[in-house]
């Protein structure tokens, strides 16, 4: 065996935040090394050419949690970052009934007008709140939470900040952060609206990714989180990535390596290795070792704490914690190439109102019932399908005339109760294809291929335990303060040099960024750097 | 694609310049004619004509509409008797104004009111939370157009066309017809001269914009966009949603918000002491009264003549005096020993080529809003940022006998 080489940081997992992680590392002059297990980086954000000229995004397709500082700090425009603005969020409804927002909010209000004038002026009021909200979230999605089980000064302070922080907010923002913690977002919505496809738009982003329906408390935390990306300021908006998420991990990729950073791609890492409670490098799945003094782990918590490490060597506690997390992934993807675009009734040859976001889930009950069929241990028979459709947008996305479809279909839950995935995949696929049918007369006659992304795809290929798309769900016990686990919710683990950057740290899930960003802050501190 | 107001097809026929703006969704044109200064002048030495439809347009009936409308605008409803009109605005619970508008009782119990924005929900969650339950709020903003006939020759215009028009005093509103169609005319008016506004069912929007035209002919009557309009609403001091405030629905700090006395309209609360009505934001309003804690005051400005000439012309350049409007906020500091001592702003700003001289509606800090008070107010002059000499001044900055004289005395002036 070659002399093993040595590191100052060793990154494992080449997904956007662990990229990110690395790229500020070694920004900040450490030898620094991305070791991924695929062939390629990116994780669940990534592009791949499965059909001759089609780009499909396999896993995540749409750009709003990234924090704006990261674009900025890591240089990321040199490197071919380029978010493109999705034009159109499309709901359609039943009989032709339809919503088409878009960039104009005059035109939305005339638009939600059609269905309810009290809805539009609602619509007002409620976007307004929403990005008072996120404004006033923003500051603490962008630093280390406090750890609230520590006894540190520096800690009572930060967590002392929070709450005067909390009670000095406008009291209308600070009813609705309330609320969402406390609410359904079915019930939130009660509040201002009183047409069912406005609310259905509304709530779909209380849903994603998570096992939860619209009318379970559980949603209205889930939809806060949706609410504070932003679109170049503009709060809840969302984009493309030229060239799908790929483009965008890609992008890191070339940060990473003009910081001086190395990105290994085939390496899939077996353990971490460490010695009287200290990390002293990794052992690569062909047998090799990496040798360092920071190890940094980009996957959840699950692999963070229990597969790369021995659990047996960490606090009884903290494995209790992770062992009860819930991951439950509730997602799939059914991705297609098209030969031509999709039609909706009344709206023919209109190909920009598929320039954004084609939510299909036209109410409150439709989702709800989705959500049922996923409780009962099986795939929606009528699945929540949030669409895209980039070509539309993005050329390069698809042959000329050609169009590349992304659905992300809910709930598709991890455990099959009577079946396994497997026999239940072209099932699925089959699902999603005959309710688009429902809605584009003619759908299936348009695809040209299909991509099919089970949960169980999600944890086999990317890591990402049983299938969860946030690393961990978004619920309120397992957010902030709490985000993996209550006391090491900072980055660090009981490993001196041992750390974590996943989707599975704060501030959480999405193409964010933020775990990484946040934990190289820790790491470079903790070292005086 | 944005919505048309109902005279839309007429408009596209006369719109020489092809450019179009949205209003609330709605297309409008900025001016028709290349000659701005002729579409302005129609204000002051004719007639013009301005479709004003993108308003939102509320109705209220039911005994409890004003009991409702009570509790909700600044102005006293009760003195809005049948026939009257009132121009007025309403305050969000910390007494914060949320819109301007204008309110009418165009038959007995009966009230319309139009805003700026939406605010039908508004409106219905407040008769909600009163427990009115005889009150209809209703959205009519598709179901009328309106026109606003304005200058010295919009009565000798309108009177063809309906008798009725002939006793219509200063914010009377009457119901008649012309070319055969209902109308409701109320003499009010974003000008500050004399005019009349229409509401017009939009079915029969066509016919009676075409009688107005002809009834026009003889009197230049002109047909002027929304550019205008605003040029000649500054010579009358009447702010604009949007531009001179915002309202506080969609504020995020206090300091973009604003009362009612910060924007100069004490008067809507006249007799106040004597009345014990329970609007939304009375509590505040009358404690910023009582503790003289207005944080500004909205104030007329009128620029030192020789100081704006000669600040251009020793930058070898002619002053600007021919169309000169604008909507984007300009610094105001205090005069003394230091320079550059930031005070407060003017957001709407026009050289008043009836006036002949510009004129500006600004937000200064109390101690200097006495009449004749000076500021510098900054212009750029070849880009670069330049003081000359303001001075407080007494809005409106133009107002006509006309606007507010009754028809005989109107004649007189014949
Ligand atoms: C189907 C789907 C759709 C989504 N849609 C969106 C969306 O549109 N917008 C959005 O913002 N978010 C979306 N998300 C969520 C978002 O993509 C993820 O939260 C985020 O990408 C996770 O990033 P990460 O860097 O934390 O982890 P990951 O992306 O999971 O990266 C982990 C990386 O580690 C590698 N790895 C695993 N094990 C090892 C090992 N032993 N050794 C070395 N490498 C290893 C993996 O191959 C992977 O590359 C979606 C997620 C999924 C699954």
């Amino acid at each position: 065996m070659n002399r093993s080489e040595s590191y100052d940081v060793i990154v494992v997992g080449g997904g956007h935040n662990g990229l990110v992680n690395a790229a500020y590392l070694a920004k900040s002059g450490l030898k620094t090394i991305v070791l991924e297990r695929r062939y390629l980086v990116g994780g669940a954000a990534i592009t791949e050419e499965l059909v001759p000229g089609f780009k499909f995004t396999t896993f995540s397709y749409a750009i709003s949690l990234l924090r704006p500082e990261i674009v900025q700090e890591l240089d990321l425009v040199k490197h071919g970052f380029m978010v493109l603005p999705m034009v159109n969020t499309f709901q359609p409804g039943y009989h032709g009934e339809h919503l088409i927002l878009g960039s104009d909010p005059d035109v939305n209000y005339h638009e939600i007008a059609r269905h309810s004038i009290e809805d539009a002026e609602a619509a007002q009021d409620l976007d307004h709140l929403i990005s008072r909200m996120a404004r006033a979230i923003k500051p603490w999605m962008d630093r280390i939470p406090p750890n609230r089980l520590s006894s540190d000064p520096v800690e009572v302070n930060a967590l002392n900040e929070l709450k005067v922080y909390l009670e000095d907010l406008d009291p209308e923002v600070l009813d609705l952060i309330e609320k969402c913690t406390t609410c359904s977002i079915a019930e939130i919505l009660e509040g201002y609206f009183e047409t069912d496809l406005i609310k259905a738009m509304y709530a779909s982003s209380g849903i994603i990714g998570s096992r939860c329906g619209p009318r379970d408390r559980e949603s209205g935390l889930v939809w806060l989180f949706h609410k504070l990306g932003e679109y170049d300021g503009l709060p809840g908006s969302w984009g493309f990535h030229k060239g799908g998420n790929g483009g965008f991990t890609q992008a890191l990729a070339r940060s990473v390596e003009d910081f001086g950073g190395e990105v290994r791609t085939n390496a899939g890492v077996d353990k971490v290795l460490y010695e009287d409670g200290e990390v002293s490098g990794v052992l690569l799945q062909d047998g090799s070792i990496l040798k360092a003094n920071v190890v940094v782990s980009a996957l959840d918590p699950r692999q963070t704490f229990t597969r790369l490490v021995e659990p047996g060597d960490l606090p009884k506690d903290l494995i209790d914690c992770i062992e009860n997390l819930k991951f439950q992934g509730t997602a799939a993807k059914v991705n297609f190439a098209l030969s031509s675009i999709p039609t909706f009734p009344g709206l023919e040859g209109r190909e920009e109102i598929y320039k954004g976001f084609t939510n299909i889930g036209p109410s409150i009950d439709y989702l709800q019932e989705a959500f049922e069929d996923c409780e009962n241990g099986k795939f929606s028979r009528r699945p929540f399908l949030d669409c895209c459709i980039q070509s539309t947008i993005d050329p390069e996305m698809s042959p000329p005339g050609n169009h590349i479809m992304s659905c992300f279909v809910m709930y598709a839950p991890y455990h099959l109760k009577q079946s396994d995935w497997k026999s239940e995949r072209e099932n699925l696929a089959d699902t999603v294809e005959s309710t688009l049918t429902e809605f584009f007369p003619g759908f299936s006659d348009l695809v040209l291929h299909r991509e099919i992304v089970t949960p169980q795809d999600i944890e086999e290929i990317v890591g990402l335990s049983e299938g969860n798309i946030f690393a961990g769900e978004l619920f309120k016990s397992q957010l902030f303060l709490d985000r993996p686990a209550p006391g090491w919710n900072q980055y660090r683990t009981p490993i001196e040099g041992y750390y974590q950057c996943g989707s599975g740290t704060h501030p959480g899930g999405c193409v964010s960024g933020g775990p990484g960003r946040l934990a190289a802050q820790q790491i470079l501190s903790d070292k005086g750097l | 694609m944005p919505l048309t107001t109902p005279f839309h097809s007429r408009l596209e026929e006369i719109n020489q310049t092809g450019i179009w703006r949205h209003w609330s969704g709605y297309l409008v044109a900025p001016q028709y004619q290349y000659s701005l200064s002729n579409e302005y002048y129609s204000v002051r030495n004719s007639v013009s004509l301005l479709d004003t439809s993108p308003l939102f347009k509320y109705s209220f009936t039911g005994i409890d509409a004003k009991v409702l409308l009570e509790r909700i605008l600044l102005r006293d409803i009760g003195h809005c008797e049948v026939g009257k009109a009132h121009y007025t605005c309403w305050c969000d619970d910390r007494g914060f104004v949320l819109q301007d508008g204008v309110v009418m009782q165009v038959n007995s119990g009966e009230f319309w009111l139009t805003a700026a924005e939406p605010t039908l929900r508004y409106f219905r969650g407040v008769a909600k939370e009163m427990g009115l339950s005889e009150v209809i709020i209703e959205d009519v903003s598709s179901d009328f157009g309106i026109l606003s006939l304005q200058g010295p020759q919009a009565y000798n215009v309108i009177s063809e066309l309906t008798e009725v028009s002939g006793t219509l005093s200063y914010f009377d509103v009457v119901q008649t017809e012309i070319a055969g169609c209902s109308v409701t005319v109320s003499r009010t008016g974003y000008t500050g001269d004399l005019g009349y506004e229409i509401w017009i069912r939009s079915d029969d929007a066509m016919r009676v914009w075409d009688a107005l035209i002809g009834a026009g002919e003889d009197f230049n009557i002109t047909p002027i966009g929304t550019t205008a309009l605003k040029m000649v609403r500054v010579e009358a001091g009447l702010l604009l949603m949007g531009t001179d405030f915002y309202t506080s629905r969609f504020a995020w700090v206090d300091s973009q918000r604003e009362t009612p006395h910060e924007l100069g309209w004490g008067w809507m609360l006249k007799g106040l002491e004597n009345d014990g009505r329970d609007f939304i934001g009375r509590g505040a309003v009358e404690k910023e009264l009582e503790m003289g804690k207005s944080r500004w005051k909205t104030v007329g400005l009128t620029v030192d003549w020789q100081e704006y000439e000669s600040t251009y012309t020793e930058a070898g350049i002619l002053p600007p005096h021919h169309e000169v409007y604008s909507e984007s906020t300009m610094s105001i500091y205090r005069r003394g020993s230091k320079d550059w001592d930031y005070a407060g702003y003017a957001s709407s700003f026009l050289v008043s080529s009836l006036l002949k001289k510009p004129i500006a509606i600004a937000k200064l800090p109390v101690d200097l809003t006495a009449i004749g008070s000076e500021v510098n107010l900054e212009i750029p002059v070849i880009r670069e940022p330049k003081n000359v000499l303001a001075r407080v001044s007494k809005m409106p900055f133009f107002n006509p006998p006309r606007k507010t004289e009754s028809s005989g005395e109107m004649g007189a002036h014949e």
